[in-house]
């Protein structure tokens, strides 16, 4: 988004904040009720959703969607058999990678943008506690992430039934928004983009391979020697503190129709848990932050 | 943001433009061209290298190993081409690929169909035993390719015991409803003095009837393969008439 409109937003945001105060004749001490809290929230959701939308970013998840149509076309023309199974299996896992990628990238360098232009420091000037300042921008990245999650998923109802197709889309809406949270986290934390993005992407990839490296781990302690018992000891101590992604978004659903709703049990416990849990995690971090 | 007009762009950083890609161009055209020689095949990683290596998506992956590894053979001559591969890691390759994605057909299709064919009998049969290795571990879904590897057997190997070996392994394992019965009877078609034509026909006509081929590509395969043996066997009938019967004397 360019500066003008960051302007914008900052400027209808104060104009919104002061009418709601003005509604709600808030006097002492910016006292905020609930309901005023979460209309603050729902203020900071909208224009993030807004800033996504004027960023192009609809037009760059519809180019995404086409590459991974083409290219998965094109693969699909070599096979000898299973040809659609190929296609379905290789455009899910490009458009997979792709949405959490886009939306990463996104939320990395829309909070870090408005932290060098101060946009932080000016909206925590009002009478705005920093968990709704937090929480309206995860409620913002999360309705987006619903976006790319919808469009892909209702491309892959061409190759699959809308039962694995819903159970798909829905699965990867919950994979986005710990994506989401994980993401906002470090920019917490890092308050930069390279460091922030890369720990993002090094996080997915750990969490969508974490039981590989787990069962390697195991392999290795057939051997008990004392560096892979620690080794392994490590890696379940990661696994226990880390979502399994592998175990989301599964493209065997799509492929040989496995799914069913029950599988989403799981997926939405773990997802609740671990958003919870970073999002706690944010919020410890931006109150000790000395803005 | 508004664009200046190309003019103020400095002539040199316009040259310097058109100059590079001249030159990446050029770079480009004097390099040999890609190709995936038969003899540049590696042993594939292992089996957890490669579960890490997919990031939690087997099945794709798994896909992606099977036309990495077609990319070897899927040139001119293929037959030659074949012949060139060393089977040891093509068997690896599609082991490895079979277990990323047990439910998938198509690491056993290429091998009863592709890698079996090649005019090489201990290639041949380094093969016939992978499909039937791979066959007992579920035999109701991978009855198809043992079922080909079968008639090969039979047909190509001239190897009667192994294929009345694999027909009874269908009989007895491949139990399930969804197998048709003309596949657990195999035994018997192949006691009968059939050709490898009448064979074929059997087997594919039955899979067609069956509803077991449903992929497109599959069954252009299969029945290109139907075409190019009719055509041999119509080429061996002309040839035994044209050439002159023993005169018998009295």
């Amino acid at each position: 988004m360019s500066r003008f409109g960051l302007f914008t937003l900052l400027s209808d945001f104060i104009y919104a904040e002061w009418s709601i105060l003005q509604i709600n004749n808030v006097k002492d001490n910016f006292a905020i009720s609930p309901h005023f809290m979460h209309k603050q929230i729902s203020s900071i959701a909208i224009y993030t959703v807004l800033e996504a939308l004027r960023n192009r970013l609809s037009w760059l998840i519809i180019i995404v969607l086409f590459i991974g149509v083409g290219l998965s076309g094109f693969l699909n023309a070599l096979a000898l058999t299973e040809s659609q199974q190929t296609q379905v299996a290789l455009l899910a896992a490009f458009l997979r990678f792709a949405a959490a990628f886009l939306l990463a990238t996104f939320v990395v360098t829309s909070m870090v943008r408005e932290f060098n232009d101060k946009g932080l420091e000016l909206l925590l000037s009002l009478a705005l506690p920093r968990a709704a300042y937090l929480l309206g921008k995860f409620l913002g990245f999360a309705l987006l992430a619903i976006v790319p999650a919808c469009l892909f998923g209702l491309l892959t109802l061409l190759f699959s039934n809308a039962l694995q197709s819903a159970l798909w889309t829905i699965s990867l809406v919950c994979e986005l928004w710990i994506i989401v949270a994980f993401a906002m986290l470090c920019v917490l934390s890092f308050n930069q983009i390279m460091t922030a993005l890369s720990a993002t992407l090094g996080f997915y990839l750990l969490a969508r391979s974490i039981t590989a490296l787990q069962l390697i781990a195991k392999e290795a302690q057939v051997e008990t020697s004392n560096s892979q018992q620690v080794m392994g000891a490590l890696m379940n101590a990661i696994a226990a503190v880390i979502p399994h992604l592998d175990q989301f978004t599964k493209t065997d659903w799509l492929v040989y129709h496995t799914g069913q709703l029950q599988d989403l049990n799981p997926i939405a416990i773990q997802s609740t848990i671990c958003v919870g849990l970073l999002v706690g995690a944010g919020l410890f971090d931006l109150y000790r932050k000395n803005i | 943001m508004r664009e200046r007009p190309l003019s103020n762009v400095p002539k040199s950083a316009l040259s310097l433009l058109v100059l590079a890609f001249c030159a990446q161009l050029a770079w480009h055209f004097t390099q040999p061209a890609v190709s995936a020689k038969a003899e540049n095949l590696m042993p594939p990683p292992s089996l957890p290298t490669l579960r890490l290596a997919a990031f939690g998506e087997p099945i794709a992956f798994s896909k992606l190993s099977m036309l990495y590894l077609q990319a070897f053979d899927n040139q001119a001559g293929v037959q030659r081409a074949f012949q060139q591969l060393d089977y040891v890691q093509v068997e690896a390759w599609l082991a490895r690929t079979i277990a990323l994605d047990p439910q998938s057909q198509y690491p056993l299709f290429a091998a009863s169909q592709l890698y079996a064919e090649v005019k090489d009998e201990p290639k041949q049969r380094r093969m016939l035993d992978f499909i039937y290795q791979q066959f007992l571990l579920d035999p109701n879904h991978r009855w198809k390719a043992l079922a080909h590897a079968t008639s090969l057997a039979r047909h190509r190997l001239k190897d009667l015991p192994l294929a009345q070996k694999y027909a009874q392994a269908i009989r007895l394992h491949a139990t399930a409803p969804e197998v048709p019965s003309w596949a657990k009877q195999m035994e018997i078609f192949l006691l009968e003095d059939m050709n490898e034509l009448e064979h074929a026909r059997i087997l594919l006509g039955g899979l067609l009837q069956s509803g077991q081929i449903k992929d497109p590509h599959e069954f252009k395969f299969l029945e290109q393969r139907l075409i190019g043996l009719e055509k041999a066997q119509a080429a061996t009938n002309q040839t035994r008439k044209q050439t002159p019967s023993p005169v018998t004397t009295p």
